[in-house]
């Protein structure tokens, strides 16, 4: 192999992409060492077990793929601005889709959504961590260096160009040549088994980690969405494992699944994709209406309206969300029977979301509404999710499909799902639960700007593209002459999509003006809420409850606060037993990194080596014997002091 | 910490009796995942193409010895647990030594299986039924030497330490994974090599 065909030549952005990488690694290499932080880095992040840390890491990398994926929707966007443009040839172009679609879905949605549970999840419940601390780390190791193999691929060696979803024949050997889906194939995987990992940890903590009292049936909404979230993962995830490594033998060792000979199948590959793609669309978004319903909760001053009806909506999608797949290829002709049934289930999903949309609708109904940041985005989610949703109806009809299928009426309607349900939802989260993290709020007045700038911008960016699909242009065509009369709607949505993106450098803004500026938080309930998780100080200390709440009803912090049930026996702290850190997951996960780097070049050998390695880190775990280290009350409560101000 | 001692050793810590469901769980993931493979396997099982079919590929000899060893080795596991909550050390060594002896030698019958499958020309690469047969079989019989691997770690463990929490805890779950693979075996001999030779 050549070194031009190692990286990828020829194109003058990618080489100012691969500039900018090694000025930004270098300086964040010399900025480490000359401010000494190497130590801090190692001891404090690179190796922590706390659920907290991994969540804020989590959320972090979202961050920056968020802005990896949105550079790739703008130049999308400035391509498709006008007629004719020559802005990407169609192959860069086939890249930056395929990026855009399997970076947002699999690299931003996915570990914001994971990052917000680790954060919430054990706050909620009264737990002081996840069930498996150092299994947690392992999951966001293989999910960070899953992503990082990801994105080396656009300089090195060339990105997938066959559209997130891979289909065969085009993502075969014979159509797709390079090295780019071996990318794809490779690091969904990697960054797959820690998702999958992340859906044991927190079914166990859920199920078995509760405080006294938190009964299933008290929990918090979104603690309920991420227990089902988590069950959807566990049995979706390991389709896209099977799916995955299929797509590997064929494209890396000869196998013959979906090939066009000798009696492949590439239908195959598009039903195992969707077995696994519908439930996912379900793992990004249920959390998104765990997090609405206790931000409407909160800020509505209300109970939750039809608590029970949330958590069977749920349950009944949940059950729903594996027997739609075929939906998304009506027109592969599979005949009336099986576009009839799955036209049927498809429909019936609109049922329970349409429960929640009434159920969050009567508890803003005489509610104290503040419309602060978190709500804003609560409240503009309800009527464009609909639009979303009521759109996907349309779409759900197999016959009717025939006219949208693959149209930008498509691209529209997932987007208007996606972004006020997933998007809208994790930032409402972070926007919440950020004093929980870091002690003080974001600023309210320059989340409200970003807000505004963010809904109108997805309004403007998306709308047109509704119109532009029913009047017949199709999703991933690079460019249109100017005939078609699309070029006037594709620049409103060029415009919308440069405003969208204004609204996320406001947001980006926000984190430094609130840095430095922000008021710090004292009592560690900033928006006077409801559940557990605001019952501790802020910043949460490392053990997050110095006693174990005791929950007897539901909104427990609420019942303390209003009617004065105490939440916390009286009585000397007791010690508390902590994981300790380790480096071994961060070293997993260099491993798995270059494991799958080299099986992506064909590289054997050192593949080979790299699965020994593997094969001994997981030996060295099991012959470890770690026990952890104690807190001690005096330190427990010289913590306490010092957080809270007083002895509790 | 939460020490319960009406129950067995492995699951006294509240920590271990969380490791103990969080492997069930995890088991359930195994089950999706192998269900996905059989599901593939019984789409392309008589897509062969230009390559063999089941019929004229398989003999029941070398599946039979397999079918034994495996079944036989649950067995073994099984004592060797009872072995453990009567807190015997020795027979309970003995029976996973036995355990493992015969997963080896399911692997090698398995791995002359695959060099005369290929021998007569019937590789990964010939057709998608060969392939989804390979890649079936082949991932039954990685779990079965990540197994091997993990059992004789654990045995290691037992061997220096005794019964503890956390050996008796390890060895608890192996057994599980161990009967699991005994189980998808079951699905293997009925639904590739008894379908496959009628």
């Amino acid at each position: 192999m050549k070194w031009d065909e190692f990286f990828v030549t020829g194109e003058p952005m990618i080489y100012a992409a691969m500039v900018s990488i090694v000025v930004v690694s270098l300086a964040i290499l010399i900025g480490l060492t000359y401010f000494k932080k190497w130590g801090y880095l190692w001891r404090e992040w690179l190796t922590t077990v706390d659920h907290k840390r991994i969540g804020v890491m989590y959320i972090l990398a979202a961050l920056i793929m968020l802005f990896r994926g949105g550079i790739d929707a703008l130049l999308m966007r400035t391509q498709l601005a006008a007629p004719e443009m020559k802005f990407l040839d169609a192959q860069h172009y086939n890249e930056i889709f395929t990026t855009h679609g399997v970076i947002m879905i699999l690299f931003m949605a996915m570990p914001f959504v994971i990052g917000l549970m680790n954060v919430v999840v054990p706050l909620q419940i009264g737990a002081r961590d996840v069930a498996f601390p150092r299994l947690n780390a392992v999951s966001f190791w293989m999910f960070f260096f899953g992503a990082m193999l990801f994105n080396i691929s656009f300089v090195i060696g060339g990105s997938p160009d066959a559209g997130w979803t891979a289909y065969f024949p085009l993502a075969s050997l014979e159509f797709s040549p390079t090295v780019g889906n071996n990318f794809y194939s490779l690091a969904l995987q990697i960054s797959g088994i820690g998702t999958l990992m992340t859906g044991v940890n927190f079914i166990v903590t859920i199920l078995k980690m509760r405080a006294p009292g938190m009964k299933l049936m008290r929990m918090p909404m979104f603690t309920w969405s991420v227990l089902i979230t988590n069950v959807i993962i566990l049995f979706a995830f390991p389709v896209l494992t099977v799916a995955l490594a299929l797509m590997m033998f064929d494209r890396i060792f000869g196998s013959q699944f979906f090939t066009m000979a000798n009696g492949g199948m590439d239908m195959l590959w598009a039903n195992l994709f969707w077995v696994w793609g519908h439930p996912e669309v379900y793992i990004v978004i249920l959390p998104a209406f765990g997090i609405f319903s206790d931000i409407i909760s909160t800020f509505s001053k209300k109970n939750l309206y039809g608590y029970k009806s949330m958590v069977a909506s749920m349950v009944v999608i949940s059950l729903l969300s594996f027997i739609v797949w075929a939906h998304h290829f009506y027109t592969m002709g599979a005949g009336v029977m099986v576009n009839g049934f799955f036209s049927i289930t498809t429909m019936a999903i609109a049922v329970p979301t349409g429960v929640k949309i009434f159920n969050w609708l009567f508890t803003l109904q005489k509610g104290k509404i503040s419309f602060t940041t978190p709500m804003l985005y609560a409240m503009a989610f309800i009527p464009i999710f609909t639009i979303g949703g009521v759109t996907g109806v349309m779409l759900a009809m197999a016959s009717a499909d025939y006219q949208y299928h693959n149209t930008m009426f498509l691209v529209a309607h997932f987007h208007y799902v996606l972004i006020p349900g997933t998007v809208f939802g994790v930032l409402a989260g972070m926007y919440f639960w950020f004093p929980k993290i870091f002690g003080f709020r974001l600023n309210e007045k320059l989340g409200k700007t970003a807000f505004w700038l963010i809904v109108v911008g997805f309004n403007t960016a998306f709308l047109p593209l509704f119109f532009l699909g029913l009047s017949g242009m199709t999703r991933r065509m690079y460019t249109y002459s100017a005939d078609t009369g699309f070029g006037p709607l594709n620049m409103v949505a060029t415009i919308g999509a440069f405003i969208l993106a204004i609204g996320f450098v406001v947001l980006c803004y926000n984190f430094y003006w609130s840095f430095r500026y922000s008021p710090r938080d004292e009592n560690g309930d900033p928006w006077d809420a409801r559940t557990l998780e605001w019952s501790t100080p802020s910043p949460v200390p490392v053990y997050n409850f110095a006693k174990v709440p005791n929950v007897k009803s539901m909104d427990a912090l609420w019942e303390a606060k209003v009617n004065g049930v105490p939440l916390y026996e009286e009585g000397p702290y007791e010690p508390i037993h902590m994981p300790n850190n380790s480096g071994q997951p961060f070293i997993l996960g260099v491993i798995m990194f270059f494991l799958g780097f080299f099986l992506v070049f064909s590289w054997f050998i050192p593949a080979i080596i790299a699965g020994i390695g593997v094969v001994v880190m997981l030996a060295l775990r099991s012959f470890e014997r770690d026990h952890g280290y104690h807190i001690s009350p005096e330190e427990i409560a010289a913590t306490e002091q010092k957080l809270r101000g007083d002895s509790v | 910490m939460k020490i319960n001692d009406s129950l067995p050793l492995e699951y006294r810590t509240e920590e271990n009796s969380n490791k103990i469901f969080g492997f069930w769980l995890f088991l359930g993931a195994e089950i999706a995942l192998f269900s996905t493979l059989f599901a593939v396997y019984l789409t392309l099982w008589n897509r062969t193409g230009s390559g063999p079919t089941g019929k004229e590929l398989f003999e029941l000899n070398g599946v039979i010895w397999e079918t034994f060893l495996l079944l036989t080795s649950s067995f073994t596991c099984g004592l060797g647990i009872h072995a453990m909550r009567l807190n015997l050390k020795k027979p309970m060594i003995v029976f996973f030594v036995i355990t493992l002896l015969m997963g080896l030698g399911f692997l090698g019958i398995e791995i002359t299986e695959f060099v005369n499958y290929v021998h007569e020309g019937a590789t990964l690469q010939t057709s998608a039924f060969l392939s989804s047969l390979f890649v079936l079989l082949g991932t039954h019989g990685l779990h079965v030497t990540m197994g091997i691997l993990w059992g004789a770690g654990i045995l290691i463990q037992v061997g220096r330490q005794g019964f503890t929490d956390e050996t008796a805890n390890k060895s608890f779950i192996f057994s599980l994974y161990w009967h699991f693979l005994d189980v998808v075996w079951i699905f293997i001999f009925s639904f590739v090599y008894m379908k496959g030779l009628m």
